[in-house]
C-alpha cells in the first residue's frame, strides 16, 4: 500500500466521520391518549435527548411532558388534546436544525419549548421564525438571541422568540459582584468557545474589571478534548484566587479535577451550564468549594416550585428534573397559556401559529419558578440569580441575588 | 524554567497515551497494510471493560493503596484486556478477513463502518447489561488509591502519579513488544509475513493467526491506554476513542506507519508539541485553541520532507 492511500485514507476517515456523527436523530413522540372528536396540537421539544448534556436535555423533556399532561387532564383547552413531539438536537446546531426543519413541516405543531444550548438556538430559531412558530427556551442565556448582535441598541432579532431564564448580562455580572464581594480580586477566565461560554466569559470580564478585579489569564479549550494540563499549567503560572470557567459540566467536570490535581487548589466558578449533579459526578472530591450561578430562585425555596416537584416527583420519571426543570414547566405553561386564547377559535392547529405569537407576549401567569411574563425583546421579567456551591459532594445554595 | 519542565511532563504523558494507541495502528499495518480506523474504538471497549470489571469485582472503594494496586489494578486493566483483545479479534474475523483480497479501499471503509458501529454498540447497549450505569453520558471512572488525584511535587512542578503510570506503562510495553517481537517465535513470525506473506505460508507460518496475533497485541496495548485515560481524567465516555484514535493515527504517521518503535517515538513527539504550543508560542496562535494547528503543521512539515515518518525506512514499502 502506498502512502497516497494512507493520506486518502486519513481524509476519507475524517469526511466520514464527521458526516456520520451529525446524522441520527431520535424523535420520541408520547400521546397521552386522545378522545376522536378533540383536534390535536403539538408542542414540540428540541434538547439534547442523547449525549453528554442529555441530564438537562431529558429533565426539559420530561418536564415540558408533565406541564402538557397536567393541560390534558384539567381540560385546559376545550376541544384540543395537547401532544408532545420530541426531538434529539444532540447539543449539535445542524442536528437542531433538521429537528427545527421536520417540527415547522408538520402541520398540528403550534409551539417549541428548546433549545437547551444557545448556540442550537442560533440555527434553530431562524428555521421556525418563518413558519411562525412560538419558540421559548428554558435554558438559552446568550444575550444575542433576544437584544440582537449589537447590545448597546438592543434590536430583537426574531419575534417569535422567548425565554423563561436569565441571560448571561446578568448571569456573568452577578458571578463577578460574587467573587469580588467574597474578596476575590484576581481571576482566571477559561472557555469553551462556544456561544454561551465565550458570551457568559464576556459578560463576567467586563462587570470584574469594571469592579477593580483583574483578569491574571484568559484560555481556552476545545469541548472535545479531555486533556486540560497545558491549560491548567499555564493558568496555574497566573495564580489567580478563582477561574471562571464558561461552559457546561461535561467540560467542566473533569477541568476542575484536573486543576486540583495539578496543584491549582482554588474554587471554579460557573455559569447554570456547570450547575447539575452530573458536575460533581465528574469532578468528584476535586468539585467541593466550587461554585456555581444558575438563573432564577432554588426550586426548594419557592413555595410555587413545591407543588411543581411533588408533580415531577409523583410521575415517576426515570431522569431528574435537571436544572431547567422549572424554568421548562414554565415555558411549556406559557405556550399552554397562549394556546388558549390562539386555538379557541381557530380551526386547525397550524393556522393559529402566528395568533400564538402575539398570545405569547402578554402572557402573563403564576409559574414553578415565579412570576412567568416577557419583555418586549422576549426576555422573562424576573431577573433573579442564585449562587451555589458545592459543599460534601453536593450543590447548595449559598446566596439569592437579584 | 518551571513552566518549561511542567508542559514537558504534561507533553510525555499525554503523548505516551498517543503512543499506547498508536502502537495499534503501526503493527496491524505493518502486516495487512490496514489502517484500521476501528481502533480507537477498540481503546474505548478497553476502558469500559476495565470498568465493567471493576463493577463485577463489587466496585471496590476505600481501599489500601496495596489492595488497589496490586489487586484492582491488574484485574481492570486484564479485564479491559480481555474485552479489547476480544471485540478486536470478532472484528478481524467477521469484517476484515472476508475482505483480505479485496480492494484496498473495501476494508478501510469496512473500519470506519466498525469504527460507528461499535460506538453506537457502546453508546445504546452498554447500560442494558446489569449491574451497567447509562452510558449516553460520560463515567466516572473508579479511583485506584495511591494513584488517581496523588501527585509528586519537585519544587513548581507538579507529577501526577496518573502521569507516571502512563508513561511506566508505556516503557513496559515497549520493552514487552520488543522482546515479542524479535524474541519469540510467532514475533519472527510476524517480521517474516510482514516482508512477504505467501513466502512465509510457503515456510509452514500460519498466516490467519499472525494477523489476529497482531490485532491482539495492538488491542491488549489499547486497554492499557484505556485504563491509563480514565485514571488520568477521571471520566470514560462511548466518543472518547474518536479523538484519540485520530491523534494517534497520526502519532503512527508521523513516527512512520509500520515502524513500532516510530508509532512510540511519533506518540511522544506528538504530545510534547501539543503540550509546548500553548505555552511558547507567543501571541493569539499560541493559545490551546492552537494546539491542533501546531500539532498537524508539524506532521505536514515531516510528511513533506521525511514522506517515510521520522523512523520509516525510504523506499521501503512495507515494515
Amino acid at each position: 500500500m502506498n502512502r497516497r492511500l494512507v493520506k486518502l485514507a486519513a481524509v476519507t476517515f475524517v469526511a466520514g466521520t464527521l458526516a456520520l456523527t451529525g446524522c441520527g436523530s431520535r424523535a420520541d413522540t408520547s400521546s397521552t391518549g386522545s378522545a376522536a372528536a378533540k383536534k390535536v396540537a403539538k408542542i414540540g421539544v428540541i434538547a439534547p435527548l442523547s449525549g453528554d448534556l442529555s441530564a438537562l436535555g431529558l429533565g426539559i423533556k420530561n418536564s415540558v411532558d408533565l406541564a402538557i399532561k397536567q393541560a390534558n387532564d384539567s381540560n385546559a383547552i376545550p376541544g384540543w388534546t395537547l401532544v408532545l413531539a420530541a426531538e434529539d438536537d444532540e447539543a449539535k446546531p445542524d442536528v437542531g436544525k433538521n429537528a427545527a426543519t421536520k417540527l415547522s413541516s408538520d402541520n398540528e405543531v403550534v409551539g417549541v419549548v428548546g433549545t437547551l444550548n444557545s448556540s442550537v438556538a442560533q440555527s434553530v430559531t431562524p428555521v421556525l421564525q418563518p413558519a411562525k412558530i412560538v419558540q421559548v427556551s428554558p435554558a438559552n442565556t446568550n444575550p444575542t438571541l433576544t437584544q440582537g448582535k449589537d447590545t448597546a441598541n438592543p434590536a430583537r432579532p426574531y419575534d417569535n422568540y422567548f425565554r423563561t431564564c436569565t441571560t448571561d448580562a446578568v448571569q456573568g455580572p452577578t458571578a463577578a459582584t460574587y467573587l469580588l464581594s467574597i474578596g476575590v480580586k484576581q481571576v482566571a477566565t477559561i472557555h469553551d468557545k462556544k456561544s454561551y461560554g465565550q458570551g457568559l466569559v464576556e459578560a463576567f470580564s467586563k462587570a470584574f474589571t469594571a469592579g477593580g478585579g483583574t483578569i491574571v489569564a484568559a484560555q481556552t479549550i476545545n469541548p472535545d478534548d479531555k486533556d486540560f494540563s497545558a491549560v491548567v499549567t499555564n493558568v496555574k503560572a497566573a495564580s489567580p484566587a478563582a477561574v471562571f470557567y464558561g461552559g457546561e459540566y461535561p467540560q467542566a467536570g473533569p477541568l476542575s479535577k484536573q486543576m486540583k490535581a495539578a496543584g491549582l487548589n482554588v474554587p471554579l466558578m460557573g455559569g447554570d451550564g456547570i450547575y447539575d449533579p452530573a458536575y460533581v459526578d465528574l469532578a468528584g472530591s476535586a468539585a467541593n468549594g466550587d461554585l456555581a450561578t444558575s438563573v432564577g430562585a432554588p426550586v426548594e425555596s419557592l413555595s410555587s416550585a413545591k407543588a411543581f416537584v411533588a408533580a415531577y416527583t409523583a410521575a415517576a420519571y426515570k431522569d431528574p428534573m435537571g436544572a431547567y426543570g422549572a424554568q421548562s414547566y414554565d415555558a411549556a405553561n406559557a405556550i399552554i397559556n397562549a394556546l388558549k386564547v390562539s386555538l379557541a377559535k381557530a380551526t386547525d392547529a397550524k393556522s393559529a401559529r402566528g395568533d400564538t405569537v402575539t398570545a405569547l407576549g402578554s402572557v402573563s401567569f403564576d409559574g414553578a419558578t415565579g412570576k412567568i411574563a416577557f419583555d418586549k425583546y422576549g426576555d422573562a421579567t424576573s431577573k433573579v440569580i442564585t449562587v451555589y456551591k458545592v459543599t460534601g459532594g453536593k450543590w447548595g445554595t449559598e446566596k439569592i441575588l437579584s | 524554567m518551571d513552566l518549561f519542565w511542567q508542559q514537558l511532563i504534561n507533553g510525555l504523558s499525554l503523548g505516551a497515551l498517543y503512543a499506547l494507541i498508536a502502537v495499534g495502528y503501526t503493527v496491524v499495518y505493518g502486516i495487512v497494510q490496514l489502517i484500521n480506523f476501528a481502533h480507537g474504538e477498540i481503546f474505548m471497549v478497553g476502558a469500559f471493560g476495565a470498568f465493567a470489571t471493576w463493577v463485577v469485582l463489587g466496585s471496590p472503594k476505600q481501599l489500601s493503596w496495596q489492595a488497589a494496586i496490586f489487586g484492582v489494578l491488574p484485574a481492570m486493566i486484564l479485564g479491559g484486556m480481555i474485552a479489547s483483545v476480544a471485540v478486536a479479534l470478532l472484528t478481524e474475523r467477521l469484517a476484515y478477513r472476508p475482505l483480505r483480497d479485496a480492494p484496498r479501499l473495501a476494508p478501510l471503509i469496512t473500519a470506519i463502518g466498525i469504527s460507528v458501529f461499535l460506538q453506537e454498540f457502546v453508546r445504546l447497549f452498554f447500560g442494558d447489561i446489569p449491574g451497567m450505569p447509562d452510558s449516553k453520558r460520560a463515567i466516572p471512572f473508579p479511583t485506584i488509591t495511591g494513584i488517581s488525584g496523588e501527585a509528586w511535587h519537585l519544587g513548581n512542578v507538579t507529577i501526577q502519579l496518573s502521569s507516571v503510570f502512563t508513561i511506566g506503562a508505556l516503557a513496559i510495553c515497549t520493552v514487552f513488544l520488543w522482546f515479542y517481537v524479535n524474541r519469540t517465535k510467532t514475533g519472527r513470525a510476524m517480521i517474516a509475513t510482514s516482508q512477504d506473506p505467501s513466502t512465509a505460508r510457503l515456510m509452514g507460518i500460519n498466516v490467519d493467526r499472525v494477523i489476529m496475533s497482531a490485532f491482539a497485541v495492538g488491542a491488549a496495548l489499547a486497554a492499557v491506554a484505556g485504563v491509563a485515560h480514565g485514571l488520568r481524567y477521571g471520566n470514560i465516555d462511548f466518543r472518547m476513542g474518536f479523538l484519540a484514535g485520530l491523534k494517534a493515527f497520526t502519532a503512527a504517521v508521523l513516527g512512520g506507519i509500520g515502524n513500532i518503535n516510530g508509532a512510540v517515538v511519533g506518540g511522544l513527539v506528538l504530545g510534547v508539541v501539543e503540550s509546548m504550543a500553548t505555552t511558547f508560542i507567543p501571541g493569539q496562535f499560541g493559545s490551546p485553541a492552537w494546539k491542533d494547528v501546531w500539532a498537524f503543521v508539524l506532521l505536514i512539515l515531516v510528511l513533506v520532507f521525511r514522506p517515510q515518518g521520522l523512523l520509516g525506512s525510504k523506499g521501503v514499502d512495507r515494515a
